[in-house]
């Protein structure tokens, strides 16, 4: 309990600063501070449909966030969380309206799918960083970008997905294949409960298997890890495929709860929040639930501060950034520090 | 009366779990060499760091030429004239000699820095304490005695008038330390007060005017130098007798090879062969030492054997397994357990806790785990336990971070989970680098244990007397090569000693 107290803290002050600059901003700027803050607040935390709307926002900014911190935790960076969302997005889709299945089985299958083509995703620049040494910064990335433009392709006019007529999209998925919703009216469903499951999957996976002390073991110090025995670079694939099979598995989510069907671009940037979410979480899989909320929030609240027309959309962003800025940025600053060497601590150390 | 310089009065200091410093006196005079001796986590680091106001005593006074002072930041202790060398240096190895001093304390002239004054002071310095060091050449380029005179300069160019030396030998070389001990004679005789750190109590023997003992972060007395041996002082540290030197009894051989090395070569990390065709066998109870001067191949010969280096040629075997280019793990199984060299790079995970560090290597053992998906989590936690207790690490707890231990705990517990394993073979490499006198007399009764128990131990180590100490024989290995291999009690200290250095004997000159 207090090491929560702990970690919560320098967050909760992180957060009330960001927003104290976030109101000097909109100050500045000329709008309402206490309309826009209103409104955020509002649209965030409202009401149960407004909770439900940042819940729902919060489902696959979840999964990212696992997605990179679980790569981060094996001292890896998965920057192509979108890339890898939306390839398992688009195969969930495929299975949801290709397959006649039983309810239950149907989601199970479409996860499935959409997990193992995200993994595929995260197992390529997996095997390249550690048979090749191409850095997973830039290879995680640039497959994004493929896999992003690829899942366009396969729905728009002339594409072999292509469903509808008005929009690139593909046809919906079976009715077998969806979550149910948790609220009428809202699009809140079944994912979130999926994804703090998956949540504390990880977690178990990361601090009670042998493979997770792996993992670990490998991201906290390689060279010790090989002289215990453990296979560095496997273990490098198999993090950043656990990585892409994680964002896959969002974007399936996200398909069987929220749109049931994929829709070419839906994603608006959930892959690069995890990023963020994950650093928030302070790489910790149960924390990443309470930032995949806070981010839920904020993107909940922005939009709700754009619809009031108290101010316009891109003052939220402002008070977004200034958020993820603050939290993130000491944890950041802590992750280059240890790349240097350190002083001398407590006691007489020596080397 | 000589004049005070400095004087700490009942310092406090705690750590969460740990009293670092539970009430010190010290004093320190102007043209004097202090020694602050203790074994490792005894408190002298804290207590100098809070001289040097990097911490902030919890309790305590102190006085600067007398009057009674609050050293905030390392900042105010320079502007009061006091300096401090670590142990690790905090030098910028991109910079010349010449900037790294400035950093932080340029003259100007305008907007630039004004090299020519930097340069004049730099070379008064130089020849007024013997700091041999070129002031335009990159740290990076400089040797560790040579950058060690770097944080010398930079703390008298900033005005030090007291200096404080965190175990300044630790690094060096033999040569490199006559060397130290000159500059610190000059200092001394230009009036300055030097804090010397050390665990060695040779060095403090010689080089200081009065030694201070800590021991669990008391003052345990402070007695002038001459008054001093190296017996008493030793007591004082360990609050106990102890022997310094071990004599391994004689044990009998039943002549079985458990380590045979055939012919074995390896490359360094540029690919530059680093080991060349080096045959030996390691028989049971039996200790085998590798004498050498540091950089001769110690380094990639042991590794190839414990398989973190691929050879490039010739044979390991541990018993009659051929397990030349294995895994660590396989090796394990075969009986074979690795001592490295650098406890935090390779021996320990830092950030693990005690606990996961004491199962490292063995976690996938069913007595830990049950397949890769689940851990024992209890036996574990009860292996580390017993771990702790039949070595004595001494630990906060066991979930905390290895990085909280001292070194010497920390070393503890490496040996304690490789010499649990039972090992047949055990591979050390400097396994008493940096540990204090009860720290080394724990490491050589477990080899002499294990030796009883009929394990055969390769025993790489620079320190020749403790070569010479446990090993039953000894090889000299020189640029990659074995040279000699000689039976206990074959060849003196110096003969050793020309053989590293040269790769020959006396006769052949």
């Amino acid at each position: 309990m207090k090491r929560w107290a702990r970690e919560l803290g320098p967050v909760a002050g992180a957060i009330t600063l960001a927003l104290g600059v976030g109101a000097i901003v909109t100050a500045l700027t000329g709008y309402s501070v206490p309309a826009v803050f209103k409104q955020l607040a509002l649209g965030a935390f409202g009401d149960w449909y407004q909770l439900a709307q940042t819940l729902t926002q919060a489902t696959p900014i979840l999964f990212t966030s696992l997605s990179f911190l679980i790569a981060f935790r094996a001292g890896l960076f998965n920057i192509g969380a979108e890339g890898q969302l939306y390839l398992g997005a688009f195969f969930a889709a495929w299975a949801g309206f290709t397959f006649k299945l039983p309810p239950v089985i149907h989601p199970i299958v479409c996860l499935l799918f959409g997990a193992a083509a995200g993994a595929v995703w995260g197992f390529i620049p997996g095997w390249l960083r550690a048979k090749r040494g191409a850095n997973e910064f830039v290879t995680t990335m640039m497959l994004s970008y493929v896999a992003i433009y690829l899942t366009s392709w396969l729905v728009a006019p002339g594409g072999p997905y292509h469903g509808t007529q008005w929009a690139n999209q593909t046809v919906r998925i079976a009715t077998t294949a969806q979550f149910p919703r948790l609220l009428r009216g809202a699009q809140l469903s079944w994912g979130i409960i999926v994804g703090v499951l998956i949540a504390f999957i990880v977690w178990y996976l990361l601090f009670r298997t042998p493979r997770g002390y792996e993992l670990r073991a490998v991201g906290q110090n390689p060279l010790a890890a090989e002289y215990g025995g453990i296979n560095v670079t496997r273990n490098m694939i198999l993090a950043l495929t656990l990585a892409g099979a994680l964002a896959g598995l969002g974007g399936a989510v996200e398909i069987l709860g929220t749109h049931r069907r994929f829709i070419e671009l839906f994603s608006p940037g959930y892959g690069w929040d995890g990023i963020a979410g994950g650093l928030i979480a302070r790489a910790h899989p149960l924390g990443a639930i309470l930032a995949a909320i806070l981010m839920g929030a904020l993107r909940a609240g922005g939009q709700a501060i754009d619809r009031a027309g108290v101010a316009p959309a891109d003052l939220a962003a402002v008070i977004q950034g200034l958020v993820i800025f603050f939290v993130v940025a000491p944890e950041l600053i802590r992750y280059f520090r240890r790349l240097v060497p350190r002083r001398a601590r407590l006691g007489d150390t020596e080397l | 009366m000589p004049a005070e310089a400095i004087r700490m009065e009942g310092i406090v200091k705690r750590f969460p779990g740990v009293v670092a410093n539970a009430g010190i006196d010290f004093s320190l005079n102007w043209g004097e060499v202090h020694g602050l001796l203790g074994e490792n986590g005894a408190g002298k680091t804290v207590l100098m760091s809070i001289l040097y106001g990097l911490y902030q005593p919890d309790g305590g006074k102190i006085f600067v030429r007398g009057k009674e002072t609050r050293i905030r930041n390392p900042h105010v202790a320079i502007q009061l004239g006091i300096g401090m060398v670590h142990q690790h240096f905090m030098l910028v190895p991109r910079l010349t000699v010449l900037e790294n001093m400035a950093v932080g304390w340029e003259p100007r002239l305008g907007p630039f820095l004004d090299r020519r004054a930097m340069r004049r002071r730099i070379e008064a310095l130089v020849s007024d304490y013997g700091l041999e060091v070129d002031p335009d050449a990159k740290v990076e380029e400089l040797s560790v005695g040579e950058q060690q005179r770097v944080e010398i300069l930079k703390a008298l160019y900033r005005g030090a008038e007291v200096l404080i030396l965190d175990e300044p030998t630790a690094v060096l070389a033999e040569q490199e330390v006559e060397a130290l001990f000159a500059t610190v004679r000059a200092l001394k005789e230009q009036g300055k007060a030097v804090v010397f750190i050390t665990h060695k109590l040779h060095e403090a023997l010689e080089i200081c005017d009065r030694i201070t003992v800590l021991r669990k972060g008391k003052n345990v007395g402070t007695l002038p130098s001459s008054e001093a041996t190296e017996e008493r002082l030793a007591e004082m540290m360990v609050g106990r007798e102890v022997v310094f030197t071990i004599t391994p009894e004689p044990v009998e051989s039943e002549g079985r090879v458990l380590l045979s090395v055939e012919d074995l070569s390896a490359r360094d990390d540029r690919g530059v062969p680093a080991v060349r065709g080096v045959s030996f066998k390691v028989y049971d109870h039996e200790i085998l030492g590798i004498a050498g001067v540091q950089g001769n191949g110690q380094k990639e010969l042991v590794e190839a054997i414990v398989g973190l280096r691929k050879p490039t040629a010739g044979r390991v075997r541990v018993g009659e397994y051929d397990v030349t280019g294995a895994s660590p793990r396989v090796l394990a199984s075969r009986g074979l357990v690795h001592i490295p060299e650098d406890r935090h790079l390779r021996g320990l995970i830092l950030t693990f806790s005690v606990e996961e560090n004491a199962i490292l290597g063995e976690h996938r053992q069913p007595q830990f785990a049950v397949g890769p998906w689940a851990q024992k989590r209890r036996a574990i936690r009860t292996y580390a336990q017993e771990l702790v207790e039949k070595f004595s690490v001494s630990v906060p707890s066991l979930s905390a971070p290895a990085r909280t231990l001292s070194g010497g705990n920390q070393q503890r517990l490496i040996l304690a989970r490789e010499l649990s394993r039972a090992p047949q073979v055990i591979v050390a490499v400097q396994p008493t680098r940096g540990l204090d006198v009860g720290g080394m007399e724990f490491v050589w009764e477990q080899f002499l244990e294990a030796r009883r128990n009929g394990a055969g131990i390769l025993l790489v180590s620079m320190d020749l007397d403790e070569v010479m100490m446990l090993a039953d024989r000894i090889a000299v290995m020189y640029q990659g090569e074995i040279v000699a291999v000689l039976r206990r009690g074959e060849a003196t200290k110096q003969e050793l000693g020309l053989l590293m250095l040269r790769g020959k004997g006396e006769e052949v000159g």
